[in-house]
């Protein structure tokens, strides 16, 4: 009866609190600004949601059956053999279980839906991006535009975009908590992820899986343009700058961490493929020339 | 002729390091010279250091992991206090030194706080609980414990002699490859981890077969206490899965040692493969810390609800359910490396599954509560204080098993805070309840219950204080292991973490300041009978603290909860039993093997983390010989005489007897 009761509340407080959870604009996993986002919060919400009748009643019931049962209660029942009943336990496997099955099922459906591999549903063809995470920094390459990005992703805003992930040194992860997903980069392999902006702004992205000393440094701005502004800003980076060169990209993936981001007007062709076959080597980690000093103490 | 070791290797230019070891050294110092001069040395070798009884291997290995709780927990605090002020700044800890800094707190929390506290609390308990004398291989025990201790010695020497890992607490490819960790850091983990991974594989050997092959008579599985059962499923799992991590881990050696690609980048090394294997160990090793801690809720909500555990076959299920569901779990921990929908799918609901044994638990410690008559004793608080707790954390958890939810909270402190919810109010909470549960047992007299009050609500609370907020900052996108940040949204909540670090601080402080309390005020904690609980197994029905053989005649079991059973009829009047015939009893004679390996094990590691070759030669070549000699012993055993056996148990009866009548004189 307890049970039930606290179900129902839970029930009708869920939203509620979901509500005054979003309240906040700074959560930036609960404010989604893309479809994957969205779709990625709306699983979450729903799977609490579900959990939290159950979760509500069972800490309720704790803590009344704690309390009603202390010693000095006089009034309490004391009943010092109860320690089977059949339909008891029958309820008890068949709670969380039923539970289970249902978020189960949420599960199979949201990773299907949800797989980072998997284009999105759009009228407008895809931007390809191809994304080089290196010590610490990350380079964005437009492989159908020949421009490059570092630590600046510049997208237009309603058109999907297709990420080609690779490393350019150790494992990481690429993740923008406002347009959805993540997913890892390693070297040598490639992965890939498909996210929207639905409107214009500027979102913060991050590394999210340690990578040596400059992790911390290692996150980007991401600027969702219209798609007036989006060729703008095209136009602009080619009419300066340098070119990536294969050169150039070894001299990048030293280990460093740049004070701003910087562009290149154009990209040397198949420079991500030669980073994925390791025509061009993976970064060299710490050396001499970047980490002066403190390679001593460590035994080197 | 040292190897790689220079003076270099002193952090003399590190402040913090430099004095935070130094102080170490100089308190280590001082206490080796208290002992010394108190003339202490020949009792502690002769009674603990060789000692292969397993309540004392118990009892060391506790203190070892209430040592290493402290150590971890000054790592935890610089963690957040580096946090609370690195807002728009470096703070106080630069990234070389602050990647070690969380690199040793989790390896020193998970591999020598959480398990040595366990696996002591299993050694002190399991034998006991059986109604036997020991355990089955009393040395091997011993030498467990003695390379433990070594690991944890290692990964401690790392703070003044080089550096520690700053790869985090699983040493993730290629990372923690030469070519991007060329120090010494990954190698001390290394040797540290793989020398006390033995001996965890060990215990596991010696665990699995006492709990399956000595028993009290009468002692069939379906009358093992909760405890008992869970002990047997842990150390499953550790033999199971402890040998994945030392063969992960030897890979990696190889890798950096000998120029092996098996993780590298290059040469068709493959840092997935390392994934796959560390978590096939490292999801077993989540249950191996916490189905313990959930036999010790059971036991101890049983006997402060003065009721027989409800749905004893549902726990024994549940407890076995885990133990097999533990394997086929392991992908969860990397949903993110892009496996495809079906692999995630299925990994996430398997991963779901375990949620139903693990609710089912839950559920049947709420009906043992039902209908109980609830003492609030310090372990019991600590027993709900865990169930409130860790169903927010299995909410987190089933939540981090959808994919598309961990898409978005994979690696965040969301995450961290989700393992910290089920590993501090399911794992520490346990080992406190344990701890305070078993101590009496252990020394004869009951723990403060004021102090260890105070230090059940700064830890309930201070973990709330500390842990929400990370809940919070991680769905405002924060990921884990930032040295600094410039987030203005996330540091009003870290401020708050780092006060709940405080808060917690202050019930660590009031847990030793009972330790410390109740030593003084022994006298009046005293335990006469044995039973400060009104207990339900065999262990209570001996005296506190055991003798070296446990009981005088191994105990006859008709029944679930016999112990308790007995001792309500006693109670009720009941003629007590007639004094046994007392027979002499062997017992395993004290051994300095375990010791002398773990002396070798030290100089061997620390030869080969600073490829000193010489002196890893001569470590191995005196450990064999150390296991030569224990092998070639001819006296394993002593005999304690059937007078002295008789003594010890009349004292204990005439004990019982005495307590009866008073409290009969009282009613």
């Amino acid at each position: 009866m307890i049970l039930w009761g606290g179900i129902r509340k839970a029930l009708r407080l869920a939203p509620l609190a979901a509500a005054l959870l979003l309240s906040g604009c700074d959560w930036a996993v609960l404010d989604p600004k893309g479809p994957i986002g969205d779709a990625n919060r709306q699983l979450l919400i729903d799977s609490v949601a579900i959990m939290l009748a159950i979760v509500v009643p069972t800490i309720i019931a704790i803590l009344a059956a704690a309390w009603w049962y202390r010693s000095s209660n006089v009034k309490a029942q004391y009943l010092p053999d109860f320690e089977y009943s059949g339909r008891l336990e029958l309820i008890v496997w068949a709670i969380p279980l039923l539970t289970i099955m249902l978020l189960g099922g949420v599960a199979w459906v949201g990773s299907h839906d949800l797989d980072p591999a998997r284009p999105l549903a759009s009228t407008k063809a895809p931007l390809n991006v191809q994304v080089v995470s290196l010590d610490w920094k990350w380079l964005f390459i437009y492989p159908d535009q020949h421009v490059a990005s570092v630590n600046r992703l510049v997208v237009p805003a309603g058109v999907p975009i297709h990420f080609m992930l690779t490393s350019g040194s150790v494992m990481t992860a690429f993740f923008v908590p406002q347009l959805g997903s993540m997913i890892y980069t390693m070297n040598r392999m490639q992965t890939q992820l498909h996210l929207a902006a639905d409107e214009p702004g500027n979102f913060r992205g991050l590394a999210t899986q340690l990578s040596g000393d400059g992790f911390a440094d290692m996150h980007f701005e991401v600027e969702a343009k219209t798609e007036p502004e989006f060729f703008d800003w095209l136009g602009q980076v080619r009419a300066q700058g340098e070119e990536l060169t294969p050169e150039r990209y070894i001299e990048l993936s030293k280990q460093s961490v740049l004070p701003a981001p910087i562009t290149f007007r154009a990209v040397s062709d198949g420079l991500f493929e030669k980073i994925l076959d390791q025509t061009l080597p993976p970064g060299p980690g710490p050396i001499a020339e970047t980490n002066p000093g403190a390679l001593k103490r460590m035994g080197k | 002729m040292l190897g790689k070791l220079t003076w270099g290797a002193i952090p003399f230019d590190q402040p913090i390091p430099l004095f935070a070891g130094g102080f170490v050294i100089l308190v280590v110092l001082c206490v080796l010279a208290f002992i010394t001069i108190k003339g202490w040395i020949p009792y502690l070798w002769r009674e603990w250091v060789t000692s292969v009884d397993h309540k004392r291997i118990g009892v060391m290995y506790v203190t070892l992991a209430g040592v290493m709780l402290l150590r971890g927990f000054i790592d935890a605090g610089m963690m957040r206090s580096q946090q609370a002020l690195a807002f728009q700044s470096q703070g106080y800890l630069p990234p070389e030194h602050y990647n070690q800094i969380f690199s040793a707190h989790g390896t020193i929390m998970i591999f020598f706080m959480a398990m040595p506290f366990m696996i002591g609390l299993m050694n002190f308990a399991v034998p006991l609980q059986l109604g036997v004398r020991d355990v089955a291989f009393p040395t091997l025990n011993s030498v467990s414990f003695w390379l433990t201790a070594t690991g944890a010695l290692l990964v401690n020497l790392s703070l003044v002699i080089g550096e520690f890992a700053r790869t985090g607490w699983l040493p993730f490819p290629p990372l923690s490859e030469l070519t991007y960790s060329p120090g010494v850091g990954v190698d001390y983990y290394l040797w540290a981890i793989q020398i006390s991974g033995v001996g965890t594989l060990m215990t596991g050997v010696n665990f699995v077969t006492t709990i399956l092959k000595i028993h009290a008579p009468g002692m069939t599985y379906m009358r093992m206490p909760i405890f008992t059962w869970t002990a047997l499923a842990t150390n499953l799992l550790i033999v199971a899965a402890f040998p994945v991590l030392t063969a992960t881990l030897a890979m990696l050696t190889l890798d950096r040692y000998l120029g092996f690609h098996f993780f590298t980048n290059e040469g068709g090394g493959n840092m997935m493969m390392f994934m796959n294997l560390i978590w096939i160990w490292g999801h077993p090793e989540v249950y191996i810390l916490v189905l313990p801690a959930f036999g010790i809720y059971s036991e101890v909500v049983s006997t402060f609800s003065r009721k027989p555990i409800f749905g004893y076959r549902s726990m024994v299920m549940a407890t076995m359910a885990i133990c097999i569901l533990a394997f086929m779990v392991w992908l969860h921990h990397f949903f993110t490396m892009g496996a495809g929908p079906n692999v995630n799918a299925v990994f996430g609901i398997v991963s779901m599954i375990i949620a139903v044994p693990t609710g089912v638990k839950v559920f049947n410690w709420l009906f043992t509560m039902y209908g109980g008559r609830i003492v609030y004793a310090t372990p019991m608080l600590w027993a709900i204080g865990f169930m409130v707790t860790f169903v927010i954390g299995g909410l987190t958890g089933v939540l981090l098993a959808v994919p598309p939810a961990d898409f978005m909270l994979h690696n965040s402190v969301f995450l961290i805070a989700h393992f910290h919810n089920v590993i501090i109010g399911g794992v520490a909470f346990g080992a406190f309840a344990g701890y305070t549960f078993w101590f009496p047992k252990a020394f004869g007299f009951r723990l403060h219950e004021g102090w260890g009050k105070a230090a059940f609500w700064c830890w309930f609370f201070g973990f709330y204080l500390a842990f929400v907020p990370l809940y919070v900052t991680g769905l405002m996108g924060m990921t884990r292991r930032l040295q600094h940040y410039d987030v203005p949204e996330w540091h009003p909540w870290l401020l708050v973490a780092a006060f709940g670090a405080a808060v917690i601080l202050a019930g660590i402080l009031c847990q030793i300041t009972q330790l410390v309390v109740s030593i003084r005020h022994r006298e009046e904690l005293r335990d006469l009978t044995g039973d400060p609980w009104m207990g339900r197994s065999l262990e209570w029905s001996t005296s506190s603290p055991p003798p070296a053989f446990n009981f005088a005649v191994l105990p006859q079991v008709e029944d679930r909860d016999d112990y308790w059973r007995r001792a309500r009829l006693a109670e009720r009047g009941a003629a007590p039993r007639a004094e046994p015939i007392y027979k002499p009893i062997e017992v395993p004679r004290n051994s300095p093997t375990g010791f002398i390996c773990a002396f070798f094990a030290t100089f061997g590691g620390f030869g080969m983390i600073w490829q000193i070759w010489w002196l890893v030669v001569v470590c191995l070549v005196g450990a064999f010989a150390t296991f030569v000699v224990f092998a070639w012993r001819d006296r394993t055993e002593y005999e304690i005489p059937a007078d002295e056996v008789a003594r010890i148990d009349r004292a204990n009866r005439r004990a019982r007897g005495e307590a009866l009548t008073t409290a009969e004189a009282l009613s």
